[in-house]
């Protein structure tokens, strides 16, 4: 076996070249490079942490002004309401006034016009109860060659009227 | 070509100087190891410069190297706690020169003519120095932060007092024999997967030197468990560094820790 043949010859050289390679590497890479290489992983987790932290304050900040849009449009549609309802009541009423308005308006012309008729009524039945006691004395003056006095004739004739 | 000089599949375990000769007396030779070892490290400096960019998006590569180094400062936090922090430099020097030493040991490098790989952590020389390191780092901290306190490790607390007496030794025991444990399982488990690949690769040249039908059958053959012993190989060349390195952490919690 050359490793033991050989213990005494290479030993030395073994031991000097061993440990110059490790003190290079221990202090160059394990002192000098490792500790760059962790502190950019630990930056690098941090950072991570950090920007997760970030976004999860992020969500919950939208979530609050999700929940405060929510609540104002809420607020809002309820006094939509409220106003529709009462420009509803409001121009029912004024409706009503007017129609109310409209109907006395319309109602007081139809009494004028009533009475107008009444009056026109009368008239033409006075008219015609004169008429009627002209032609009854006639009548009787052709009929029955009497002369009856217009005050008899015409209380005859309001009587057949009322009568008939 | 026919390979009249035997394979010895010890040979690749050979180390020889690259400059200068043992003859001269030098003691710091620069051999074929120590030239294996300078391109372990320089493998290890151009991996880590991929990480050295330090993006907040990593690419592949830096995301790479921060998965290794997140691996060996996660394995001290778990094993070791906070405290374990200030030992990372150390077991992660530890586990990227095992596993880069095991990995490059396994490349196919010798398909080139006038390569010859070598496997730094085949030999006990290196894995047992990396075993004294640790288990050296393990005792100056355990009496640096409880003086004395620190033979309490081998006491289990709540044992009986007729127990300890034959407890206390054996721990004692088992604590004195990590060091040769850690190096040995290193050491043997390259040693023993080069040596079985070689073994193969060698019947497989005898094989088709051979004469009948058999020779290539059983060349055929080697071939496939070669691909096997490489693939198993290379698992564990990973868990070999990892076994180091998590044990050089759990016998560090014992010192920061005691139990």
């Amino acid at each position: 076996m050359p490793q033991i043949n050989q213990l005494a010859d290479v030993a030395f050289s073994q031991f000097f070249w061993l440990l110059l390679v490790l003190a290079i590497i221990y202090f160059g890479i394990g002192r000098g490079m490792l500790p760059k290489i962790l502190s950019t992983v630990e930056a690098r987790d941090n950072r991570v942490a950090e920007d997760l932290a970030n976004a999860e304050r992020a969500r919950s900040a939208a979530d609050e002004i999700e929940a405060a849009y929510r609540a104002r449009i809420e607020a809002s549609r309820g006094e939509a309401v409220k106003v529709t309802q009462a420009a509803k009541q409001a121009t029912g009423r004024e409706a009503e006034e007017r129609v109310k308005a409209a109907d006395a308006e319309i109602g007081a012309k139809v009494e004028t016009a009533e009475a107008r008729i009444r009056a026109a009524t009368d008239a033409a039945l006075a008219e015609i109860e004169t008429v009627a006691s002209e032609a009854a004395q006639e009548m009787v003056a052709k009929v029955a060659g009497l002369k009856v006095t217009s005050a008899r004739a015409a209380k005859a004739v309001k009587a057949a009227m009322s009568n008939g | 070509m026919a390979a009249e000089t035997k394979i010895d599949p010890m040979h690749q375990f050979q180390i020889d100087p690259v400059i200068g000769s043992w003859a001269e007396g030098n003691p710091f030779v620069f051999t074929n190891s120590a030239l294996w070892m300078l391109i372990v490290l320089a493998s290890i400096w151009v991996f880590m410069m991929g990480g050295m960019k330090r993006e907040l998006v990593p690419g592949r590569w830096q995301a790479a190297v921060e998965g290794v180094t997140s691996f060996i400062s996660s394995m001290l936090m778990t094993n070791v706690g906070p405290e374990g922090r200030k030992y990372v430099p150390w077991v992660f020097t530890v586990f990227m020169f095992i596993l880069f030493a095991n990995l490059i040991g396994m490349m196919p490098f010798g398909i080139i003519p006038g390569v010859h790989p070598f496997t730094v952590t085949s030999q006990f020389t290196i894995t047992g120095i990396l075993a004294i390191i640790s288990f050296s780092i393990v005792l100056i901290v355990g009496f640096w932060k409880h003086k004395l306190h620190f033979f309490s490790l081998f006491v289990p607390k709540g044992t009986p007092f007729i127990l300890k007496l034959l407890i206390v030794p054996i721990e004692f025991v088992s604590f004195l024999v990590r060091p040769f444990s850690l190096a040995l399982r290193l050491f043997v488990a390259m040693i023993a997967g080069h040596i079985l690949i070689k073994v193969f690769g060698s019947f497989i040249v005898s094989g088709l030197n051979a004469e009948g039908a058999m020779g290539p059958a059983i060349s055929l053959l080697s071939f496939v468990f070669i691909i096997g012993v490489s693939a198993l190989e290379l698992l564990v060349c990973a868990i070999q560094a990892y076994v180091f390195a998590l044990l050089t952490s759990l016998y560090i919690n014992d010192a920061v820790n005691l139990h």
